[in-house]
């Protein structure tokens, strides 16, 4: 495909968002999105491992695409994962060990964040060369990273608010996200076609 | 994976070189299982796609009964093998019961509101013009993006649409424009639906960059075609 | 999260994991293909039968192996065991029709990052034999595809105004179509969460029988 690169940049981080358009990286969105705090870093970590999952992943389809072993990209991809993830652990634990201790199981599980394995999958289907892949990558991040501050951001405020019964946890969080995504339409089309 | 989740069972750590084992036989038993499900399915799938693409060349040019893939590249056109070699442009060639040539079908693709639309245009070589197209796969928006598909009016900017080559057989001589709605003037424009500018664009870019890579290929070989059964 | 109780038998294993404990209303876990895919009654079943195919394999081989894989590597282990199957219904679905896998599209092997299927191979299959774990694990699939389904038929009989495909409307519905594109997920699937909330309240309100003085204290 022939997106230039200010048009995947755009198009990831606004009208096509990683979270509110396509639907990747839901778990931590519904799940560590009760604070500010916990979820911007939690969005910039990810941001990391998407980085390194589709540098990862195009080096690897490298070899995969000429030997015709197209059939194991799945399963080298997670692995790759799976490491990558590893290091972010350790350098957190490392760092800061009171994020590590607020961020808890959603660090490690940013493994099996769809928005990370979707970006190696997507760059691959779309056949994205380096430069394409890496900026996918930077804006699927930047994009997950705002999706989750913005509804982080409103369910604080929301905690003044009177919320019928019924409505109120998953439920409201379900809501409040399809107004955002609703929002976000708006930006359709800033990106593509000429 | 890291420490803080493991399960706090009783017992000494692994030694490495068991934990290397047991991984190095859970990645050979599942590569096995991946290699199987792949060969047994490679004939099926590969059937599924010549049907489907047999059927889209049909709807695009009436009363083709074979379809055979070509390749052209700049030195001439061969029939498609497994790969494509470099700088060679795929299409498919249909013809009738008799044996006759009855058109030239191509892929194109382009990025319309939502994700890549692709679409499969009838090339006629005589009047070096496009006389159909139909949309092979797309995630528009219901209701608006979709109305190529069924807007009369935008179906019939492709009855005609003229992409004839220079003299020289190098280039298309007008490039094919999408303008808006109810401003077409010449043959190689396309009018938009108003309302969904965005996937109209998106078809005629498709079958635009299509064009020029194909025909300045094709056309000056295109003899070598009428003589296939 | 397994409760510590008499281990339950096969059949209470599986409608456990069907509504009780369902993977999507209950324990909001494998969101992502939720939200994708259920733009019609068609791809939500199809997905969920896929998922839950992975999920009885995958469950079932961890189940077999679980006394063999070091505990220190084992969720790597279970990742590439459900990285195998996914890829083996990948390859499935593209031989049995083209126009389903085009639907279903990347999400098929976003499976693979579904939280629901690692999570039920960590939280029961590394404890429980095959057939066991194999059934529960089954049971967890169908009330996914189940609430799939609930999903999915409501945004396209709302949205599109037909279900599997057959128009019910007649032709001069106007669809809603939002509900076809990604803010209708959310709201969907809000909403399903909001009538079982209420219908939950109403369940509670009645076993609680009221005693007379208690006309003061409304809700």
């Amino acid at each position: 495909m022939h997106d230039s690169i200010g048009q995947i940049l755009i198009t990831t981080i606004l009208s096509g968002n990683f979270v509110l358009a396509m639907f990747l990286g839901m778990c931590p969105f519904m799940g560590v999105t009760h604070s500010v705090k916990v979820a911007f870093p939690l969005g910039l970590a990810t941001t990391f491992v998407i980085l390194m999952a589709s540098v990862c992943a195009y080096l690897l389809n490298l070899v995969l695409i000429p030997m015709h072993m197209e059939y194991l990209e799945l399963i080298c991809y997670i692995t790759v994962i799976a490491a990558a993830v590893q290091l972010v652990e350790m350098y957190v634990k490392k760092q800061s060990p009171e994020l590590f201790r607020a961020l808890g199981i959603y660090l490690p599980l940013i493994t099996t964040n769809c928005a990370v394995l979707g970006v190696a999958l997507f760059q691959t289907a779309r056949d994205y060369d380096f430069m394409q892949s890496l900026t996918f990558a930077l804006g699927g991040g930047v994009g997950f990273t705002l999706a989750l501050t913005l509804l982080a951001s409103v369910r604080e405020r929301v905690r003044f608010s009177h919320v019928p019964n019924a409505m109120m946890g998953t439920a409201l969080t379900l809501m409040l996200a399809g107004i955002l995504s609703l929002a976000f339409m708006g930006f359709a089309g800033l990106g593509g076609g000429e | 994976m890291s420490e803080s989740t493991s399960l706090p069972s009783a017992g000494e750590a692994t030694p490495s070189g068991a934990m290397m084992r047991a991984l190095g036989i859970a990645a050979t038993v599942c590569g096995l299982i991946i290699v199987t499900a792949y060969e047994s399915t490679l004939d099926a799938v590969a059937r599924n796609k010549k049907i489907a693409t047999e059927r889209a060349v049909f709807k695009v040019i009436p009363g083709a009964t074979t379809v055979r893939e070509f390749v052209a590249t700049t030195g001439g056109i061969q029939p498609a093998g497994p790969t494509v070699a470099e700088g060679g442009v795929k299409f498919y060639g249909a013809y009738d019961a008799a044996g006759v040539l009855k058109g030239i079908a191509a892929e194109g693709a382009a990025k319309g509101y939502a994700d890549e639309v692709r679409v499969l245009y009838a090339y006629d070589p005589v009047k070096q013009a496009i006389t159909g197209f139909s949309v092979a796969s797309m995630h528009e928006t219901p209701g608006i993006g979709d109305k190529v598909l069924s807007n009369q009016d935008f179906l019939k900017n492709f009855v005609a649409l003229d992409v004839h080559l220079t003299a020289d057989m190098k280039a298309v001589a007008n490039a094919i424009k999408v303008v808006k709605h109810g401003t077409k003037q010449n043959p190689w424009e396309i009018d938009a639906i108003s309302g969904s500018t965005v996937t109209s664009k998106a078809v005629g870019k498709g079958i635009r960059e299509s064009t020029e890579k194909l025909l300045p290929k094709l056309l000056p070989y295109v003899s070598k075609l009428k003589e296939g059964k | 999260m397994v409760p510590g109780m008499n281990p339950p038998s096969s059949w209470a294993e599986f409608l456990e994991g069907l509504w009780q404990r369902n993977p999507i209303f209950v324990m909001v876990l494998g969101m992502c293909p939720t939200m994708a895919i259920t733009t019609s009654a068609i791809n939500s079943i199809s997905m969920g039968l896929a998922t839950t195919f992975v999920l009885a394999a995958s469950c079932w081989m961890v189940s077999l192996l679980r006394h063999v894989i070091p505990k220190e590597v084992r969720i790597a282990t279970y990742i590439v065991i459900i990285a195998t199957f996914v890829t083996v219904v990948d390859y499935a679905i593209q031989a049995i029709s083209l126009s389903l896998y085009e639907a279903l599209g990347a999400y098929i092997k976003l499976i693979v990052a579904n939280c629901l299927v690692l999570g039920r191979a960590e939280a029961h299959a590394a404890r429980n034999r095959p057939v066991a774990s194999a059934l529960n694990a089954t049971g967890m699939g169908l009330g996914f595809t189940l609430s799939l389904f609930m999903i999915g038929g409501v945004r396209e009989l709302v949205g599109m105004g037909s279900l599997f495909g057959i128009s019910l409307f007649g032709p001069h519905y106007q669809p809603w179509v939002v509900m076809i594109l990604p803010p209708g997920g959310f709201f969907v699937m809000g909403l399903w969460l909001m009538v079982f909330a209420l219908v939950r309240a109403r369940k509670d309100k009645k076993a609680q029988p009221a005693p007379p003085s208690a006309q003061t204290q409304g809700i």
